[in-house]
Order: C-alpha cells, then structure tokens, then sequence
C-alpha cells in the first residue's frame, strides 16, 4: 500500500495555509485510501520551511535547489513526479491554489495517472466529491489505477494544526534543462486581510462604474467590518480592481462567515465562488436580480445611498 | 508556423444545469451549445498573433461527437484556417483528451498549441499542463494580459503573448498578483478570461468557413490506449440554499447582521 504525498507550498519559511488544508485533507485520503501522509517540498534554501513542515508530523522529502528558487511547472513537475515515484505514493494530493492548478496535471500526465480537480470530500471505497458546471452539480468520481493524483478545494477542509513526530529527508534531484523562466511578480498590495482568509468579505461589482468609487465608497465599508475586499469579473475586466480579486468559477472561492454582495448581479459564475458563505447579504438596486436567491438578507437600494450609510450603521455597532 | 487552437464543445454559460433524476448525467434536451468561452479567446489570441507572423495557419482540433463540428464552423467564421474533429463514442478523460491531442499536434507538426485554461462543464483545468507533459513541452498556463479589456491596448487588438523569436513572454493570472515567465517554443499556452476580447464572426467570415476544411478522425483508429482513469459514477444536485428574507432598509439590515445572524 502506498501513502498519501502532500506537495507543499511554503513562504519565508513556514508552511502556508493551503498547505495546512492540504494536511487535514490528506489525512482523510489516507482514512480512506490508508497508508501514511508524507510531503514534498521543493525550492531553494528549505530549512526552516522543511522543519516547520516536518512539525505537523510528516515525514518531509526535501528538493533543494538552484533550478527551484522560483516556482515553475516543468522543472517541479519532474521533481515532485520523481518522488512520487521513488516515495510509491498512492496519491499526490494539493490545494487548488494557482500553483496547485498549474502543477498537478503535469504531474499526472508524467505519471500516467489520473486526476481529480477541487475534491471536496472523500467517501468510503475511494470515490470522491467535486463540484461542476460552476458548483451547480456535484460528481462523484472514482480514479482507476495509482498513483491517483488529486487536488482540493480549499473551503472544503480546515487547516491543520501542529503535532505528532515528523522527519526531513533531502532528496538529490536535478531536472533536465528548464524551458521557461521566471521574469517578475507583480504582487497585489494590500492592507487588508486576504480574500481567501478572511472571515468577513466585500465584493463590488460593475455597478460602482470606476476604481475611483471602489476606493471612495466600498472601501470605507470593507474597512469599518474590517473585512477582505473581492469584486465580481466584470468589475475586474473594466479594470476598476486586480485581478486577485475576483470571486468565482474563475477567480476565488471564498466561504467567509458573512459575505456582502454589492451591485453584483449574482450570474452562476460569481456564485461558484460564494455561495458556501455562511451568510450572504445582497444590495441591489434591481429586486429581480438573481443575488437574492442566494441572500439571506436582501436590500433592494441604491448602493450610492446605501453603502455609506451602512458604514456608518456598521460603525456605531462596532463603537458598540 | 502552426498553432494549434483547442475548441470544446460545451453547454451554454449561462443555461441554468439540471441534474436527471438517476443522476446518470445532465438534461440536455433544448440545452444550447456553444465553444468554451475559454477557448473563444485562445482562438481570438492565436489570430491576433497570426497576424504578426508571415506564413502563420491556425488549426483548431476538437474531441468529441460529431456535433462538435459545429463549434469548429463557429472558429474558422472567427478567421482560423482550418479543423480536424477527432470523434470518440466513448467518454474520454482528461488524459485521454490530452493523448489524442498529442497524437494531432505531432502530426500536424504544431509549433504552439493554445487552449483555454478550463473547460466551463467539467471544470477540470487539467488538458493544457498533461499535453504539455506529454509533448515535453514547457507550457504557460492561466495567460493574462496587464491591461484591462477596456484599454486602448486592447481595442487595437494587440496580442497579450508577446514572442520574439523562439521565446514567449506570458503574463499569468496567479494568486496574489500577476507574474510573468518566459517560455521557450514551442509551448502549450492556457488562457484566463483577461487575454483578450474575442471578436464575433462576421457574415462574410460564416459564409468562408463553410468551405474551408474541416477533416474528420476517428480516435479509435489512432493506436493509443484511451481507457478512461478517471469515472464519473454520479451526479447530484448540490445542497440548496434557502432564499432569506429581504430588510427594508440599512438600520433593519445592520441590526439583524449584528443581533440575528452575530456576523458583525
Ligand atoms: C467562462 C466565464 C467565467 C466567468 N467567471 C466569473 C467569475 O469567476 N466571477 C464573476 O464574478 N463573474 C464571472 N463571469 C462573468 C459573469 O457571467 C457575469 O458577467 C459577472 O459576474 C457580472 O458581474 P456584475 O454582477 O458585477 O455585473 P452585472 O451583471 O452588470 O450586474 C450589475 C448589477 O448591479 C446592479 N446595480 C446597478 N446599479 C446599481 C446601483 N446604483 N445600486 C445597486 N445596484 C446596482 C444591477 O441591478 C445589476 O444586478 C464569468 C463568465 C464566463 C463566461
Ligand atoms: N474534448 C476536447 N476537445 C478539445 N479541446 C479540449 C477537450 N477537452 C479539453 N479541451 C481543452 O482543454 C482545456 C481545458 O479543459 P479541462 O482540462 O477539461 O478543464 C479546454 O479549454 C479546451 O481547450
């Protein structure tokens, strides 16, 4: 029997969330499918992300390298093919983030193996949940043959928390001439908590007509809540917000406690991306719009006239 | 030189999906079906691009049923070249899309293939990385361009993958931001929604596309082992959300968020 490969990402030295959603998502592959959860790392100077890694009680296989100090498909696709294989994984498993998305089915296609996208849940017998057609039907899929390599869904499981004896184990690996190279990142800058960790989200859609009323009008909102800002697609295309703030089929999932829906429609694909929030509240200014079928507290308004007042309702509340 | 467009035939965004009572597929009847949205825009990229490069023919390839070439028409009209439909009765995975795809782009000898990063059905986001895999390719996946589709950029009509000579740079949709590599060529290149606006086809352009060539191959005849991995056995509808009430102004909102739902 094999065991359960978790690909590891990691920041200044420390294991980030998704990684943590991918341990406890691990740990029910290996309920189902057995064997023991290890990880692969892969980078450039990994001693301490190794160590922190090894801390939640896995054993670590460590790629360290020149060729990996910037994340990029074919060279760790090799690296992380190359453990599977000599690690026998039964299953490599990640988070759906951007690098997750990216790297996994170049690692199935190396191994030969089949994938499943953005699991949400395990089922006894190996079958396996995932969402489809934007979240409006759920499949239940089953992976012949191994390795199964699969990807999960990052609002489906909670981080892991430390513990449990783990160990490093470096690994020499070198991959054959990279094809591409990394240039530059241009990084979203922002005060505010991030989108996917938040615990409260603000998301603007084409209704605020520019940046300018983003900036002047949703977020005094956001920030009298103290929450994360998100914006619908076409929003983000007009560019009056970055891309990293999309919410949907194809920007992010979020499953925030409260998530406040302002001037966005509420199509298919923005609610592929919210609609497992704990509680949905919707302004708009049109009563048909489909946001409140999803809301649990609708306000049919103009956001020009709401919006500030609601940030100063939210205010007083929070003055308490 | 020769890109490879990959063209899926879907159900229309915006066709509400209902699951059939058996939970053996979707309803299809008087579903509509168009080319993956994602797909609309790597074919847009390919002719933006084509027209920079003396000599360039776009092919756009499909996997599927017959019905399939219908959404090959709807790209030769944009402008591509030509098709070849690789017809398959039985339902293939992504990695076996991804195998026959690697049998037609080394056949056609192409130099770039294009897709779109996701297929709007399966939401698989998988095609792109395994063909490249297969091909031993470098690829990009998730192209985006740094100016908004309301740019003057944009309007012009200006590709968002720029190449010089053998190398590629490619603007990537990622979390946190936007990066940018540089890939060597021939590469597989996946497209974001952020690449481009596709343009409509024009009269002239459907009426072209009639005759342009559209070649038919059956997957079974290609000689590789397609047996599917990955099997769908079930289909559900997911948990409904319960509609909530409507507040009638935002004192009446901001009390219940903070006295009813405690989310404030
Ligand atoms: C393949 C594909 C993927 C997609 N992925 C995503 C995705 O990930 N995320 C996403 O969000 N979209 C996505 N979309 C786009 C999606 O289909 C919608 O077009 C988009 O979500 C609409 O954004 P919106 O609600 O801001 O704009 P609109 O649909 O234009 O809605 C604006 C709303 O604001 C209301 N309004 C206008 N003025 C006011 C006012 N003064 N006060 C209050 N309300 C007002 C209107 O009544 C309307 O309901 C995708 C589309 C495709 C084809
Ligand atoms: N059957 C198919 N025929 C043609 N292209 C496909 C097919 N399946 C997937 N693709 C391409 O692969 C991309 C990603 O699809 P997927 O991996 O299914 O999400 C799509 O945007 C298409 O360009």
């Amino acid at each position: 029997m094999g065991n359960i490969l978790i690909f590891a990402e990691h920041s200044d030295g420390k294991v980030t969330k998704p990684t943590q959603i991918a341990i406890t998502a691990a740990k029910q592959a290996a309920a189902v499918f057995g064997g023991e959860c290890e990880a692969v790392v892969v980078g450039k100077g990994l001693d301490a992300a190794a160590a922190d890694l090894a801390e939640y009680g896995l054993k670590v296989h460590v790629v360290d390298g020149d060729a990996f100090e910037h994340y990029l498909a074919d060279a760790t696709a090799a690296a992380v093919a190359h453990v599977a294989k000599s690690s026998g994984a039964e299953v490599v498993l990640a988070t759906s983030t951007a690098v997750g998305k990216d790297l996994l089915p170049r690692v199935a296609a190396l191994l030969d193996a089949g994938m499943a996208t953005d699991v949400t849940d395990f089922e006894e017998g190996g079958a396996m949940q995932r969402p489809i057609f934007a979240g409006n039907v759920i499949a239940t899929v089953e992976i012949a043959g191994s390795p199964k390599i699969v990807s999960v869904r990052a609002t489906a499981f909670d981080p892991a928390a430390k513990g449990g004896s783990g160990s490093t184990e470096a690994v020499s690996f070198t991959p054959e001439g990279t094809k591409t190279k990394f240039v530059s990142f241009s990084e979203t800058k922002s005060d505010r908590p991030v989108l996917t960790d938040a615990s409260i989200v603000v998301s603007g859609g084409r209704a605020l007509k520019s940046g300018e009323n983003f900036k002047t009008v949703l977020e005094p909102l956001v920030d009298a809540l103290g929450a994360a800002m998100g914006a619908s697609r076409a929003a983000v295309d007009a560019g009056y917000v970055p891309n990293d703030l999309q919410v949907g089929q194809t920007g992010k999932v979020v499953a925030p406690n409260l998530y406040v829906a302002v001037g966005i429609s509420g199509a298919i694909q923005h609610l592929a991306g919210m609609k497992d929030s704990k509680v949905i509240v919707a302004i708009n200014k049109d009563e048909e719009a489909p946001i409140f079928q999803v809301a649990d507290y609708g306000l049919v308004a103009d956001l020009f006239k709401a919006v500030p007042e609601m940030t100063e309702e939210v205010k007083k509340v929070r003055a308490g | 030189m020769k890109i490879l467009v990959t063209v899926k035939r879907v159900p229309d965004y915006n066709a509400i999906i209902k699951v059939k009572g058996d939970g053996s597929g979707i309803v299809t009847e008087n579903l509509k079906y168009v080319v993956n949205p994602f797909d609309e825009i790597a074919v847009e990229e390919a002719l933006r691009i084509k027209a920079t490069v003396s000599g360039a023919e776009v092919v756009l390839v499909s996997v599927g049923s017959k019905s399939a070439a219908e959404q090959l028409r709807t790209g030769l009209a944009m402008g591509a070249d030509r098709a070849v439909l690789v017809t398959s009765d039985d339902e293939l995975d992504s990695l076996g899309v991804a195998k026959v795809l690697h049998k037609v782009a080394t056949d056609e000898g192409a130099g770039r293939v294009l897709m779109g990063k996701l297929a709007i059905e399966d939401d698989a986001n998988q095609t792109g990385q395994m063909l490249a895999a297969l091909l031993d390719w470098p690829q990009a996946t998730f192209a985006s361009k740094v100016e908004s589709l309301e740019s003057d950029e944009e309007k012009k009509g200006v590709p968002g993958i720029a190449i010089s000579g053998e190398s590629a740079q490619v603007v990537r949709e990622v979390d946190g931001g936007l990066e940018t590599i540089e890939t060597a060529l021939p590469a597989v290149i996946t497209v974001d929604l952020r690449l481009n606006v596709p343009r409509y086809a024009s009269l002239p352009g459907i009426m072209k596309a009639r005759k342009k060539e559209l070649k038919e191959l059956a997957a079974g005849d290609l000689g590789i082992d397609l047996a599917p991995k990955v099997k769908v056995t079930k289909l559900s509808p997911p948990p409904e959300r319960q509609a909530g009430r409507k507040v009638e102004s935002v004192e009446e909102l901001v009390k219940a968020l903070h006295d009813e739902a405690k989310a404030i």
